[in-house]
């Protein structure tokens, strides 16, 4: 199974790949969608709610792509403004009070970027939702069912386990973005979608993906119905796992959880030891 | 004195600068008393972070924590051009820091303080692993020993060369800010030109106080990717300081002139609260004498602080 990064891009991309809207009916019963961030609007890039997982009460809250021309523009294409993440903790923090677990599913290019996002604070509602949903104390489980883009994706991606579909993709910029920053040229976007490590099985070589979620033959697109069952198969055994762990319902032991998704995010990022290979005597005579 | 550091600076025989703004010439001994700010326009001049440093701290108070943390490559990086070990060490001979972050303690009108101040010229002030490490060890040792922390950037945002690994350093060092936060430790942000990306929309915004410096661009998103998506022309006062004000993302807009005037009265009130440090500076062993001041007339030459 050695597809090429740019090939998983692609799939990741794909038009016709299921979107949240189209898993919320498969993965979960009784949907009950909320709306708006109680200050300012409502964003239709981020779709939350409530639902039932197995006859257990979650909060599910996830960015909706848009199926149509006109769906597509009045979501954004996925790409939240700050109201959309205000939304998005306004949901969690009330999950937080009455215990339901929080279930998250990430597909978006990233971020808004426009004058609206910079005027309601753009940076301010991503850096708020990540400092706050470290906190949360209730089960958090966050699936990457298409892109993964950069803070716009973190924003509502901060969780006890993360998941990610088989042809998702989750990075710091877009391929694109990155080939235009560092070699002037977007065309070269499949040698940085390759370069930045950005598909599943990387992800969780790094330590930021749990688990991977399998894909019908031919990707997600081909079956619905059966990719949406292997996301619930997946939440149910994490949700389970995390459960016997922590305990659940009036027994959770929150400190527990929440010291132990503090640490998870704690420990990533690689840094070397004094002295440097890249500094003085340790490189090459330099 | 404060103003030694932007001397030795000078270039010898250089006795004029042109401010890159109104394009005045400047007399450079002005400039450097002005904190390199442009006397007659108030252009704002970019700081190295050491010049930062001593731009704030009282004298000899600087002690570097976390210094022996260096950068790795943990992705392998391929790139095209320049390779990302090449590119560090670029941006290490060129700044004399091991990384695009400083931290350390000092104080500012005699109150205790911790520091954490970015680079820019070192790939941009972009937050990749060791970064985030020190911005999250400074929040951790402020949550210890109760010092104030102020953090100063100046990024355009997560650095791409460590991938993933960068991106997650936006929750790493959010987590932290809100483990200061519930020690009831104050922190202070400081948004100079330019703070964007992943910075900005993480440690840098979690502050409890927040001021931007005069003139700065700051936001989210870069101005020419919002240009390009949206197709229209951002007005001029677009994630300047004014801007932010007017939407309620900032407490100020300070010159450099008088940050630490400012800072140093927030320290004080701060510090007149019930959860304030017992211990004032002044009952704290002296630091000894900081030699990353001493010999920031260094930056160039590689030398390596540690």
């Amino acid at each position: 199974m050695s597809v090429d990064a740019w090939e998983i891009v692609q799939r990741a991309r794909d038009p016709n790949r299921p979107y949240l809207l189209d898993y919320i009916g498969i993965v979960f019963s009784d949907f009950v969608e909320l709306h708006g961030d109680r200050q300012f609007g409502d964003d239709a890039a981020i779709v939350g709610g409530l639902a039932s997982l197995d006859g257990r009460t979650v909060a599910t809250i996830g960015h909706q792509k848009g199926r149509t021309t006109n769906d597509r523009l009045q979501r954004r294409f996925g790409m939240a403004r700050p109201e959309g993440y205000r939304k998005a903790l306004r949901i969690m923090q009330m999950a937080e009070k009455f215990g339901f677990p929080i279930i998250t599913f990430i597909d978006t290019p990233g971020a808004d970027p426009s004058l609206e996002a910079e005027q309601r604070g753009q940076a301010w509602a991503i850096a708020e939702n990540l400092a706050a949903m470290v906190m949360l104390a209730v089960p958090t489980l966050a699936v990457v069912i298409g892109e993964g883009g950069s803070g716009g994706a973190l924003a509502i991606g901060v969780a006890d386990r993360l998941l990610m579909m088989e042809n998702a993709t989750y990075s710091v910029v877009s391929p694109e973005g990155c080939a235009s920053i560092l070699w002037n040229d977007a065309a070269l976007a499949p040698q940085a979608a390759m370069a930045m490590k950005i598909t599943a099985p990387h992800l969780v070589e790094a330590g930021v993906a749990d688990g991977i979620i399998p894909e019908p033959e031919g990707g997600a697109q081909t079956d619905y119905a059966l990719a949406g069952t292997a996301i619930r198969d997946a939440l149910a055994t994490n949700l389970a796992e995390l459960d016997l762990q922590f305990g659940m319902g009036a027994d959770l032991d929150t400190n527990a959880l929440v010291a132990a998704r503090f640490e998870k995010y704690r420990r990533i990022g690689v840094v070397a030891a004094t002295p440097s290979p890249l500094v003085g005597e340790g490189r090459g005579g330099r | 004195m404060i103003q030694n550091i932007f001397h030795r600076h000078r270039q010898a025989g250089a006795l004029w600068v042109q401010c890159a703004k109104c394009h005045e010439l400047i007399y450079q001994r002005e400039f450097d008393d002005n904190l390199k700010t442009c006397p007659r326009c108030n252009h704002h001049a970019r700081l190295s972070a050491r010049e930062r440093i001593a731009s704030l701290l009282d004298e000899d108070t600087w002690q570097e924590e976390d210094e022996e943390l260096r950068p790795a490559d943990p992705l392998g990086f391929i790139s095209l051009g320049e390779q990302y070990a090449d590119k560090l060490n670029e941006a290490q001979q060129k700044t004399g820091l091991s990384e695009a972050a400083l931290s350390g303690t000092g104080e500012i009108d005699s109150l205790a303080v911790r520091l954490v101040v970015l680079e820019f010229g070192f790939m941009g002030g972009s937050m990749a692993s060791v970064v985030g490490e020190k911005v999250a060890r400074a929040a951790e040792h402020s949550a210890g020993d109760r010092r104030p922390l102020i953090m100063i950037s100046a990024s355009g945002g997560a650095r791409m060369q460590e991938g993933i690994y960068s991106l997650m350093q936006m929750a790493k060092t959010s987590a932290a800010l809100a483990k200061l936060g519930a020690a009831r430790v104050p922190s202070f942000s400081v948004l100079t030109d330019p703070t964007t990306g992943g910075v900005t929309a993480s440690f840098a915004s979690l502050a409890d106080v927040i001021v931007a410096e005069a003139g700065a661009l700051i936001g989210f998103a870069g101005p020419r990717v919002i240009e390009q998506t949206t197709k229209q022309k951002l007005p001029p006062d677009a994630q300047r300081p004014e801007f932010l004000l007017k939407h309620g993302m900032i407490d100020a807009i300070v010159h450099r002139r008088e940050l630490k005037s400012a800072l140093a009265k927030a320290l004080r009130l701060y510090a007149g609260g019930p959860f304030a440090s017992t211990t004032p500076a002044s009952l704290t062993p002296a630091p000894k004498r900081s030699k990353a001041i001493a010999s920031t007339n260094g930056a160039g030459s590689g030398a390596q602080q540690g």
